[in-house]
């Protein structure tokens, strides 16, 4: 008993410290409290990475030009050592970054922010240049014949270089199509269409996109096929079909002919994306920080390289998963199995989004369930038999991901957000629960685990919670006063008003 | 289907919660759990405070003790294997018979000494201990159960789970097994909880599944007129178990010996509140009293019937 003033005391700090932390920041810098409902900024970070042969140095990255749909509002680059100049050519801008001497491995940032444009209607052409004339298509027997073949049944269906183009996208999307099969074990999709319908005389080039997702890391570009129709460019997403156009989230990076990057004096060249969804007070705010020192200047998520800023947003998402958890088994007196599996679940949830990631972990968890049956049989000992689980349920990942991609379910990506070593003790742990207490048990605990990892998923997707955990890390400080509260509640479970009900029915 | 809170409170319900926080992590220090937990280890504890337990015959702490297992089994008759440190009543294998080469189990099922020598091994490496720990076996002599427990149930042993809280006994419970229950004691599995008085060793009150029987679903038997024999001493022996722990919640199982009397058969740190429903009563009252004490005599007998006087039933007898 002597100590809960003590204990009291530190958590009216901690909530006091959060909640004045909280205010300060919202009153001094005017981050909103609640997510803005104004357009999103997305904040886009290329990440240019090579080996240096130790001469002179250049690589050249292909630059956003008035991308339809979206503004550029600001762009920088970050590179240590580099001199970066921005050239605007007639086909397109360019970023050049140049050293005199480099060795070793390289690594150049390109940071740029887009607001959404005016609904994102695709403009005229972004940039009017002319078209050369079509390009001179050779192919190869019996590449030639196959070619020939299609792109004259796709004439018939058209007249118009736009109805030629719908037609084309269709025969190379088409499964049955022997001629597109043939063509397309040389080429993707985008560069196929492009290659035939310059060779049935109408300008077309590949363009890259970059599909905007929040909180995306590694991601690459995505080639769409632009063609000069009626004297302008128009592009075409694959993903849609042959209809014009692109994806409301597709942003367009690349819109010339040439590469995406060019490095001199380097090998092993790539680029990588990353992305992040802003409201507009945070933007002002990271540039308002990076350019003065503000009075308010402590630790900020804001400074960091947006890859990891990407991943602290989900990870500050856990403590609240941890919460959640507590509240449930304590206050609620829900049966979970394994302490704090529920959060890791849930976190995959975030990625798979409820429905697919849910399918997943079931098929998952009960083929184990019918495996590990067998494995105790064997008689192993518990660190081979969770080992060969570990085994056994890689495995049926990837047995899944290539059923569901046969059955056109995209459920193999998914599956693997989840944690495989935690699946498999989940599994080990399922098991045992069914040897030692039956299937009811099993249904309890598991039941309960998942009720417990749905809700935290609800919690951790709402936009506000998102928003709060994230531009107000000191969130954290009151969460963690939330679970100290928690950990001192001495009343009754919910359970337990179930549980002891026989002891009052008698009076 | 609900209570009300206030409702569970005024019957005294001890829960989960206030469990751990008020009682468990205030009395229970940490570093003495390895006493309850590793069976030799409270074995040994037993010994030195008089606490009568089943006898030991013999420990294994290695593979190649596994390979003399014959030797050193000799003329043993009767006799259980256990892990050490294990978990939830896991790997423990009774042998009832010896038939020449065979061993039989309670079940019927003979085995050879190979096979025993095969569980003696998965023992050591840890299959049945928490965690998958490296383990101990322990052979020690089968319970002879007292022809009165014997004809209360049908499978298993019958035995007595007592609550001691600073040494004074605050609750006890008679575990019946079941057909339900598959031979287990285990009140969620469908074992029977007797209530007991603390004064007499009566039975006050018995539940199944939650709801409160008067006959043994499979044996017939009238639960009502359970009556412990020689209670005194078996209250005794519980409060004995707080010294040689020195936890201040404890739970502790005895199983009565038809040869020897009360016998402790294990420990546990973290007891359930089962016993409650099986009482029909709140342990709260009963803990908060022993609180409010300041002095708590230093001998067991003292506090066994410190037990008895103010926690029994106060019926016309």
């Amino acid at each position: 008993m002597r100590q809960q003033p003590l204990f009291f005391l530190a958590v009216s700090v901690l909530i006091i410290i959060g909640v004045s932390m909280m205010w300060l920041r919202h009153d001094r810098l005017g981050i909103p409290l609640l997510p803005a409902n104004d357009k999103p900024v997305w904040l886009v970070e290329a990440r240019i990475d090579f080996v240096a042969l130790g001469d002179e140095t250049l690589a050249s990255l292909s630059l956003p030009n008035d991308p339809p749909g979206y503004r550029i509002i600001s762009e920088q680059a970050a590179s240590p050592g580099y001199g970066f100049s921005r050239i605007i050519e007639s086909t397109g801008r360019r970023g050049e970054w140049s050293k005199r001497q480099a060795t070793g491995p390289q690594t150049l940032y390109y940071k740029v922010q887009f607001a959404p444009g005016k609904n994102g209607t695709p403009r005229p052409s972004g940039n009017t240049e002319a078209p050369s004339n079509p390009q001179r298509i050779i192919w190869e027997e019996p590449q030639a014949t196959a070619a020939a073949d299609l792109l004259e049944t796709a004439r018939r269906r058209s007249s118009t270089p736009a109805s030629l183009t719908r037609e084309l996208i269709k025969a190379v999307q088409s499964p049955n199509d022997q001629n597109a099969a043939l063509l397309l074990d040389q080429h993707s999709p985008q560069q196929l269409v492009v290659r035939l319908l310059n060779q049935s005389g109408v300008p077309a080039r590949l363009a890259m996109g970059l599909k905007l997702e929040d909180a995306r890391r590694n991601q690459s570009l995505q080639p769409l096929v632009d063609v000069y129709i009626e004297d302008s460019w128009h592009l075409y997403d694959l993903e849609r079909g042959g209809q014009q156009g692109i994806t409301p989230n597709t942003l367009v990076w690349h819109r010339t002919s040439g590469p995406v990057l060019d490095v001199m004096g380097g090998q092993n060249s790539q680029v990588r994306f990353s992305m992040m969804r802003q409201s507009i007070p945070a933007l002002d705010l990271a540039q308002s920080q990076t350019s003065a020192d503000q009075p308010l200047g402590y630790i900020s998520l804001y400074q960091l390289p947006i890859e990891e800023q990407g991943m602290l947003k989900l990870l500050l998402l856990l403590p609240l998963g941890a919460l959640v958890v507590a509240f449930m088994r304590i206050v609620i007196g829900i049966r979970t199995s394994g302490t704090f599996m529920p959060v890791l679940i849930a976190l995959a949830f975030i990625q798979t989004t409820l429905l697919p990631g849910l399918t997943a972990f079931l098929t998952i968890v009960g083929l184990g369930l019918l495996l590990r049956g067998y494995l105790s049989r064997l008689n192993l000992l518990l660190v081979a038999r969770i080992a060969a689980m570990i085994v056994l349920v890689v495995l049926l990942t990837g047995l899944l991901s290539v059923f569901g991609h046969e059955m056109g379910i995209n459920l193999g990506m998914t599956i693997t957000f989840f944690p495989m070593i935690i699946i498999a003790w989940t599994i080990e742990r399922m098991s045992v629960i069914w040897e030692e207490q039956g299937a009811r048990e099993v249904a309890i605990q598991g039941g309960g685990s998942l009720l417990v990892a749905i809700a935290a998923y609800g919690l951790m997707q709402l936009a506000t919670v998102r928003h709060l955990t994230f531009n107000f890390p000191e969130v954290h400080l009151i969460i963690l006063a939330l679970i100290l509260l928690v950990g001192q509640y001495t009343g009754y479970k919910l359970s337990e008003l179930y549980r002891f009900r026989s002891m009052v029915e008698k009076d | 289907m609900l209570v009300s809170p206030a409702t569970l409170r005024s019957h005294g319900l001890l829960g989960m919660n206030r469990r751990n926080v008020s009682y468990i992590s205030r009395y229970n220090e940490r570093r003495l759990y390895p006493l309850v937990d590793d069976k030799k280890l409270t074995k040994e504890r037993a010994m030195l405070h008089g606490v009568a337990t089943p006898t030991l015959r013999d420990v294994i702490d290695t593979q190649h003790g596994v390979r003399d297992l014959g030797k050193r089994l000799g003329g043993l008759e009767r006799f259980a294997i256990k892990p050490s440190r294990g978990a939830g009543g896991k790997g423990i294998m009774v042998i009832r018979e010896r038939d020449g080469e065979q061993f039989l189990k309670a079940s019927g099922q003979a085995l050879t000494l190979g096979s025993l020598q095969r569980h003696c091994s998965n023992i050591l490496a840890g299959l049945h201990s928490l965690a998958g720990a490296p383990d101990s076996v322990i052979i020690e002599d089968l319970i002879e159960a007292d022809p009165y427990f014997e004809s209360l149930s049908v499978e298993g042993v019958p035995d007595i789970r007592v609550i001691i809280f600073r040494g004074i006994p605050v609750m006890a419970m008679l575990r019946l097994s079941t057909h339900a229950s598959d031979g287990k004691a285990n009140l969620h599995q469908g074992a029977i909880g007797v209530g007991l008085d603390l004064a007499s060793g009566r039975c006050i009150h018995a539940v199944q599944h939650s709801r409160r029987v008067h006959s043994h679903p499979d044996t017939g038997v009238d639960l009502n007129r359970i009556a412990i024999p020689d209670w005194q001493n078996l209250l005794t022996l519980a409060a004995r178990c707080h010294d040689l722990t020195g936890l201040g919640y404890l739970g502790a199982d005895i199983v009565v010996d038809r040869n020897r009397g009360p016998l402790m058969l294990e420990l546990n740190a973290r007891p359930g509140l089962a016993i409650q429903i099986a009482n029909g009563k709140g342990l709260l009252p009963r803990l908060q009293w022993i609180e409010a004490q300041e002095n708590i005599p230093d001998s067991a007998e003292a506090r066994a019937g410190m037990a008895m006087a103010e926690f029994g039933e106060k019926i016309p007898t």
